[in-house]
């Protein structure tokens, strides 16, 4: 989140794309129905928020929408699209803003082109784009040029506006499903909200992120937000709801294969070293008045990294042991694991809290994956479908080869640390009760396991061993670190002195300081874990100054205690909130004052050298348009891989030209099914009673939910006779499930242009392991819902595309 | 009553609205409230936790008394009011944690399924972790790319991969990234991506 959940009740408008709050996240639902019920809510304007719902499936948030829309999943490109092309039609966008505050004015170099859904610079051999094609151009200093009438014709303005010409409400009719009137009553609402009194936030799930286009889907948000003037406002910003408690968290902390803590990229082979590693990584100053603040300290934050890991070991002589720093041949993520084992190149995987067979995508194909291996550990409190996956459907046990390790961990009550959740607030829990039985904390069965690999070094001779032993695991008990050695670590300190580092702006580049995760710097000073802080809504006088929510000494929130990020955007160019009612930062004369300033505290608004209000990027604008994605530097809406229709702008291109295709680029059979075959489309979701896999384990839930279904329109089920809780087999090209029918209103037909397609929903949590299937042991073989979905994924972020692809159903 | 805390204030506003109700049929049911909530968490410690559902990330308020042998017991959970996140309320997840956090269901000690086996069998952690620590130098050492076919100094483990970490603590995730990066791995993996 750019905010945080109780933020949301500052909103006048809230567009829920992708997500259904009210039941995936009920507790952070209040601050929606807060902001549309409650005539007291903070300095805002007095209640009346308007909640508008688009979804595939009408759910209880939908119920207290204002306006509600079913929409074809996999289509919100188009949707938002359309929703820019109203306000870029309309002359509703925030032009202040826009002109001073977006990247609208940049000027893009020649030879742009965007025809038949292909932009410039496309190589079909490799599904690839140049994207340097995109670049800006630049002076001699290498400063975008910019026409700040917003003009000039290869302005990022202008560009735009002749891209999104084409998303008119009929096209949007066509694609999403949405009849052209219900479109117009959303887009006016929305339209009004480029005022500068007005502010919308945008809220969003894995419904959004889950498809090949996920991460256009998401940018096509910003890019509205951006227009109508409403990043870095409180009320406003675009909030992903997170799923999981830790999710955030341990996504700063980089358990992701291309980034390194505090969103530092992975370095790449072919970098000479460090210093080429930064300049290649690093963002470029692109705007005289651009402070690049994240570009220009790129060195200082991975060398405090390397000092963490490395210490005395890391040396300037010896590039601070970047060498160590491992660099992957390619794409190493979730698919390419169980695409790797598929083609034998995988020996041991190793899953904690993560179940991969009920994540999938396409459980057959990963259970076929986990046979491939040698060897399988599952560090977890329970039984999952993965370390119970030789037993599981299709298995035979006695031919799988895989050794399977399950060791116990201890769950979180049972340890303390800190969560960090969905607007990132880093909260600290106890230790409540001990652990349970023989289970043991998950990091200090790595740290023991590390340290036994280590020692096998020691006696035995291999590969390279140096990482390994110079890897600084100097804890008071090297296999026992403690929580609080670890927040100590993360924040960083200076070498000479060992005191905690204060800000992440006295990092150095020249070895003298730690930081384990820069962003967390800030986090565990000389006062202490600033997470602990416990001042809350006891006594809000006391504990929210400003009245706009911020709580500022309620547990800490990255970067430095910022609750809203970007917030020198949310007053104009002198200072002042563009809503005085709602205001984030203002400059009173000498600092700025309000929440913890995205920006230099002292920076006068009057000085000519005054920075930019995005301080983090090399244009110091936000971006309507970027050279970052590599499907295109605007979004384009593409059919999900498995879709009835082909594309209605452009059939020749109809789904994502860079998406890659893991089982044809290893030459395995095709898993894609066909409209003929799979005519009906269908997504997938979570329920309020079970949270993904775990509370399979929870008699209480699962009495609640005892077992999956799929959700199905009375028009479908009367054309196949079937009738409400008959079992039916759902299946898509790629696995069966075989499930009760719920027939219900809750989801329906589509007209796209024409067109007629059925649309239902499956919610994800069962499977073979847990309280409903030990009590239907044959019958929970067939309620992986993952079973059914792609093996394909977002073409930037390689997020399967879960939550769209085609089945057919039968009565069974 | 001296030292009614402003979270117990809250948790019985709500009944004490009810009390004078159920007063004029006689009694007083915020006595009765009172006496009871005495017997369930008098003499407990009141310990802070969040939920380790969703992402919301409600408080919660976890009481707990030592039995006979001094071992915590966990006596209820229930929403924190003083957060500004969730203000004491919790969903039905939320709400049932104390089943999670006593489950009888729980794996209790290390298990081992050798290739082939149709049963698991227990095993001690220390032949446990000895085993895999065998494993893991062994797939390192047979999987380790120092440098590439371009001859790039990349000194990484391609045969390996780690995935987990949206259910601990991010302490546990920093050591889970700084220990998998140390043995090489490029194959590191979150629920962030699915």
């Amino acid at each position: 989140m750019t905010n945080h959940w109780r933020d949301i009740k500052n909103a006048d408008v809230i567009l829920i794309n992708g997500a259904n709050p009210a039941e995936a996240h009920p507790v952070g639902f209040q601050w929606f129905m807060r902001a549309k019920l409650d005539p007291a809510r903070g300095p805002g304007n007095g209640g009346g928020a308007k909640i508008i719902h688009a979804d595939p499936r009408f759910s209880r948030t939908s119920a207290v929408a204002d306006q509600y829309v079913r929409i074809r999943t996999g289509t919100d490109v188009a949707y938002f699209g359309g929703l820019i092309n109203y306000v870029l039609q309309n002359n509703k966008q925030h032009a202040d803003y826009v002109a001073h505050y977006t990247n609208a004015s940049f000027i893009v170099k020649d030879g742009y082109a965007f025809k038949d859904g292909l932009f410039n610079s496309y190589d079909p051999k490799a599904r690839k784009y140049d994207l340097t094609a995109w670049n800006y151009e630049t002076d001699a200093d290498g400063f975008a040029h910019r026409d700040m009438s917003l003009k000039h014709p290869r302005c990022v303005f202008q560009l735009m506006k002749a891209h999104y010409a084409r998303y008119t409400p009929e096209m949007v009719q066509t694609i999403t499903g949405i009849p052209k009137d219900d479109f117009l009553k959303i887009a006016q609402i929305v339209g009004e909200m480029g005022r500068p009194d007005k502010v919308m936030t945008i809220v969003y799930a894995v419904g959004l992120t889950q498809h090949t286009t996920g991460g256009q889907l998401i940018r096509s948000g910003a890019i509205l937000q951006l227009l109508l003037g409403n990043m870095g406002r409180p009320g406003g910003g675009l909030n992903a709801e997170r799923g999981h408690a830790n999710i955030q968290g341990n996504t700063d902390h980089a358990i992701s294969w291309e980034i390194l803590p505090g969103y530092l990229k992975i370095p790449q082979p072919g970098q000479t070293g460090l210093d080429d590693y930064v300049k290649k990584s690093a963002a470029k100053k692109l705007d005289p008045n651009s402070w690049n603040f994240f570009g220009t300290n790129y060195k200082k934050f991975i060398v405090s990294l390397l000092k963490a890991w490395y210490g005395e070991t890391a040396t300037k002589e010896n590039d601070f042991a970047f060498g160590y720093i491992p660099k992957p041949a390619g794409n190493s993520s979730w698919m390419s694991i169980y695409d790797q084992a598929l083609q034998g190149k995988m020996q041991g995987v190793i899953l904690s809290g993560m179940t991969a067979t009920s994540i999938g995508p396409d459980s057959n194909q990963v259970l076929a994956a986990l046979s491939k291996l040698k060897w399988l550990v599952v560090m977890d409190a329970f039984p999952t479908t993965s370390s119970e996956f030789w037993r599981g459907p299709g298995m035979t046990a006695s031919s799988v080869q895989t050794e399977v390790f399950m060791l116990p961990t201890t769950h979180w009550i049972e340890k303390e640390g800190s969560f960090v959740n969905s607007g990132r607030w880093m909260q600290w829990k106890d230790q409540v009760i001990p652990p349970e039985g023989d289970s043991r904390h998950d990091h200090w069965i790595l740290a023991d396991l590390f340290a036994r690999v280590k020692a096998l070094y020691q006696k035995n001779p291999g590969k390279f061993p140096d990482p390994i032993m110079h890897l600084r695991m100097d804890y008071k008990d090297p296999i026992k670190p403690t929580f609080d050695e670890l927040a100590r670590e993360i924040n960083g300190k200076y070498v000479a002195t060992g005191k905690q580092v204060a800000t992440f702006a006295k990092l150095a580049d020249d070895g003298s300081t730690t930081a384990g995760d820069w962003i967390y710097t800030g986090s565990y000073t000389d006062k202490g874990n600033l997470s602990k802080r416990r001042n809350g809504v006891q006594d809000p006088a006391k504990n929210d100054p400003t009245g706009m929510g911020f709580y500022p000494n309620w547990a800490w929130s990255w970067p430095l205690n910022r609750r809203v990020l970007y917030n020198r955007a949310s007053a104009e160019l002198a200072g002042n909130p563009w809503d005085p009612k709602r205001p984030g930062i203002k400059w009173n004369g000498s600092k700025w004052v309000g929440d913890v300033p995205d920006y230099p505290p002292k920076m006068s608004p009057d000085d000519p050298k005054a920075w930019l209000p995005f301080i983090m990027n090399g244009e110091g604008t936000g971006r309507l348009f970027s050279n970052g994605m590599v499907d295109g530097p605007l979004p384009e809406h593409y059919e999900p891989m498995e879709s009835p229709v082909t594309n209605a702008l452009h059939a020749s291109t109809s789904t994502s030209p860079v998406a890659f295709l893991y089982d044809k680029a290893a030459g395995r059979d095709n898993r894609f099914g066909t409209p003929s075959d799979f005519p009906i489309i269908a997504t997938t979701y979570r329920l309020t009673e079970h949270e993904h896999y775990l509370t399979q384990q929870i008699p209480h839930l699962v009495q609640l939910q005892p077992e999956p279904f799929v959700e199905m329109p009375p028009g479908l089920a009367q054309e196949k006779g079937i009738k409400n809780g008959d079992i039916v087999n759902v299946r898509s090209k790629r696995g069966l499930m075989q499930i009760r029918a719920l027939v219900t209103n809750r989801v329906g037909q589509l007209d796209l242009g024409g067109t007629k397609v059925w649309q239902v929903g499956i919610p994800i949590h069962f499977g073979f392991v847990g309280v409903a299937a030990d009590m239907h042991p044959e019958r929970s073989m067939n309620w992986l819902a993952n079973a059914l979905t792609p093996f394909v994924g977002d073409a930037n972020s390689r997020t399967p595309e879960f939550k769209a692809f085609l089945v057919n159903i039968e009565k069974a | 009553m001296a030292t009614v805390s402003r979270g117990d204030f809250f948790r019985f506003a709500g009944l004490t609205a009810g009390a004078v109700v159920v007063s004029e049929l006689g009694f007083d049911l915020a006595q009765a409230t009172a006496i009871k909530r005495d017997l369930r968490i008098a003499g407990a410690t009141e310990s802070h936790s969040i939920c380790p559902y969703c992402a919301v990330g409600c408080s919660l308020i976890a009481y707990t008394r030592k039995d006979a042998s001094g071992k915590a017991q966990l006596l209820q959970i229930e929403g924190d009011p003083d957060s500004p996140v969730n203000e004491g309320r919790l969903c039905p997840k939320g709400a049932t944690t104390m089943q999670l956090a006593t489950s009888v269901r729980r794996v209790e000690s290390p298990m081992y399924r050798a290739p082939g086996a149709t049963e698991w069998q227990k095993m001690s952690w220390d032949d446990v972790l000895d085993k895999l620590a065998q494993r893991i130098k062994d797939t390192r050492d047979q999987t380790f790319v120092a440098t590439d076919a371009k001859g790039n100094l990349v000194n990484r483990t391609e045969g390996m991969a780690f995935a987990g970490g949206a259910a601990f603590s991010s302490e546990e995730g920093y050591v889970a990234t700084k220990v998998m990066r140390g043995l090489g791995l490029i194959y590191l993996e979150q629920q962030a991506r699915v």
